[in-house]
């Protein structure tokens, strides 16, 4: 797999205050990156370095062979970036807008209607193309920002929060955007959405206060969870005597029990993340309790969020 | 220089997508037509010439040249979309350079849209048009000193009102560095040198020496050098405010 970024030791200091602390980490084409991180814990700093709008205090990023630092103007022509809160020029249209990014990037005449008219009905904006950014609805102001890092069909795509703010189906629709772009580049997304990485990445890497912490897939990540492997069980009745039997079997480290607006179930929760859904249902069977529902867990990545970051 | 021209294009229609080009033509020409003929007693004088018109520029400019500046960089460090814009493959150079000419470029608009007072003074004598010609001149590149100078400090902030204040207020020590206001607090202690260096910063000193009619070459030298210094300031300025 081609690396088409590389990032290299990045560090920013801000004053006394170090914001990115020697954050290494590389993209392949096909790969959709998840960046996770409490807020403020650098991941716009990271991003802004490696799209080189701020110059890193050591270290560097680079993109498609093009050194952000020695070569500034090369990277920046392999990168689409959004940034956080898709800030466009606010009086512009986004016609006016995507004809100004088609010419800053050296497009003109048909080639720069075919690219805008593309980028266009990727990010479904034609019925507002004539009216100001600035009247735009957040959702339609995000699709314009998406639609001006796509426009020159770039090798590698950095997104800084590319659905916050959206609804779940504007939501939705960037996702299945990112997802269909995903074969042919590189994508780095930021997000605090847990929900996200599921549905689009194909790695995370977790940073906070300024350290990467994590790099690794998203099911690898849950697999850290406590409740990995976990069995959820819920009966008809006579949890009690059930929670007493379940904490005997050899591979149960421990049972919770779940009350979640009348809906009650256990929570069984392996021994150092072991499979134990066999045993767990072979005790339902040999009991005959009633069930009503019974349901492994994969491993719930807030969680794991939480114990990374905390 | 591709890039340059783009953003010029973009800068300049910027000032027309607003109000703010309408209202600054219009207020500049009344302004500039008030105190032709009234404070400068144009027909009073009987002389066919401009020297009333130009006379008021540095003034003019004083007060409307930063309105046109304050916009420039703090806008766009305002709305974040300074982020966008230096995200896209173009150099710090043709960045500073491109708002910088559409800021001019608008001056210049506005400036020849005096020209009825040419028509005006042409039609009631024989006016030395050379002089008038190079007054033009000296009045755009000072428009230029005042513009490049406002788009630097433009930079240093993201309040636009503060960029505003700020560049009226150099402006206004540029413009009568060479009068008894500057001067006269500088005499009692600083040295002759000193004294000479401030003196000849003056704006009105070098405009008056091109409103005689002679483009002399250290007057035009003088303002390209105030463009070109504050232009590289302005560049620095980015660089380091950017991000804050």
């Amino acid at each position: 797999m081609a690396k088409m970024v590389e990032v290299r030791d990045l560090t920013r200091r801000f004053g006394a205050i170090l914001a990115v602390d020697r954050v290494s980490f590389s993209v392949g084409r096909g790969e959709v990156l998840g960046f996770l991180g409490p807020n403020g814990a650098g991941k716009s700093t990271t991003m802004k370095m490696i799209t080189g709008f701020l110059a890193p205090t050591e270290g560097t990023a680079v993109v498609c062979g093009a050194d952000i630092v020695a070569d500034p103007i090369a990277a920046k022509r392999r990168i689409g970036y959004l940034p956080e809160g898709a800030p466009a020029y606010p009086d512009m249209t986004p016609r006016s807008f995507l004809r100004f990014i088609a010419a800053v990037r050296g497009y003109a005449g048909d080639e720069a209607k075919r690219r805008i008219d593309l980028a266009v009905a990727r990010t479904a904006l034609a019925s507002v193309m004539e009216q100001p950014i600035e009247t735009l609805s957040k959702g339609f102001k995000r699709r314009v920002g998406l639609a001006q890092a796509l426009l020159h069909d770039p090798d590698v795509l950095i997104l800084d929060e590319p659905t916050d703010g959206l609804d779940p189906n504007q939501k939705h629709e960037v996702r299945t955007l990112i997802r269909a772009l995903a074969p042919e580049k590189a994508i780095v997304i930021s997000t605090h959405l847990l929900e996200e990485v599921d549905a689009v990445c194909s790695r995370a890497i977790v940073i906070a206060a300024g350290r990467l912490l994590a790099d690794a897939t998203p099911v690898e990540l849950a697999a850290r969870s406590r409740l990995h492997n976990a069995v959820r069980v819920s009966l008809a009745a006579g949890h009690d005597e059930a929670e007493t039997a379940l904490r005997r079997l050899p591979g149960v480290a421990a049972v919770e029990r779940i009350d979640e607006a009348g809906d009650r179930a256990l929570l069984v929760l392996p021994r150092g993340g072991q499979a134990i859904v066999g045993e767990v249902t072979d005790l339902v069977r040999t009991a005959g309790w009633a069930v009503r529902g019974l349901s492994v867990e994969r491993g719930r990545l807030d969680e794991v969020f939480r114990t990374i970051t905390a | 220089m591709h890039s340059t021209w783009v953003i010029f294009r973009r800068e300049l229609a910027s000032y027309f997508t607003t109000p703010l080009a309408y209202v600054f033509i219009v207020i500049f020409l009344a302004m500039a037509g008030a105190l032709t003929f009234f404070v400068g007693n144009f027909f009073d004088r009987g002389q066919a010439d401009l020297l009333p018109f130009f006379n008021y520029h540095p003034w003019l400019y004083l007060v409307l040249i930063p309105a046109l500046a304050m916009r420039l960089w703090a806008e766009e460090r305002k709305s974040g979309t300074i982020e966008l814009f230096l995200t896209l493959p173009v150099s710090i150079g043709s960045a500073v350079f491109g708002k910088f000419l559409a800021a001019w470029a608008f001056a210049a608009i506005a400036l020849a849209l005096t020209f009825p007072f040419w028509i005006t003074v042409n039609v009631l004598g024989q006016p030395d048009n050379g002089v008038i010609l190079a007054s033009y001149i000296g009045s755009l590149l000072m428009a230029g000193a005042f513009l490049s100078i406002g788009a630097a400090l433009s930079a240093l902030t993201k309040n636009q009102v503060i960029a505003f204040v700020v560049t009226a207020a150099a402006c206004f020590i540029f413009t009568v560095s060479g009068s008894p206001i500057v001067l006269g607090f500088l005499t009692p202690w600083a040295p002759t040198a000193l004294i000479n260096v401030v003196a000849s910063l003056s704006f009105l000193t070098h405009f008056n020496a091109i409103m005689r009619g002679v483009i002399e070459v250290p007057d035009a030298v003088f303002f390209v050098s105030v463009i070109a210094l504050f232009l590289y300031a302005n560049a620095v300025i980015v660089e380091l405010k950017k991000a804050d």
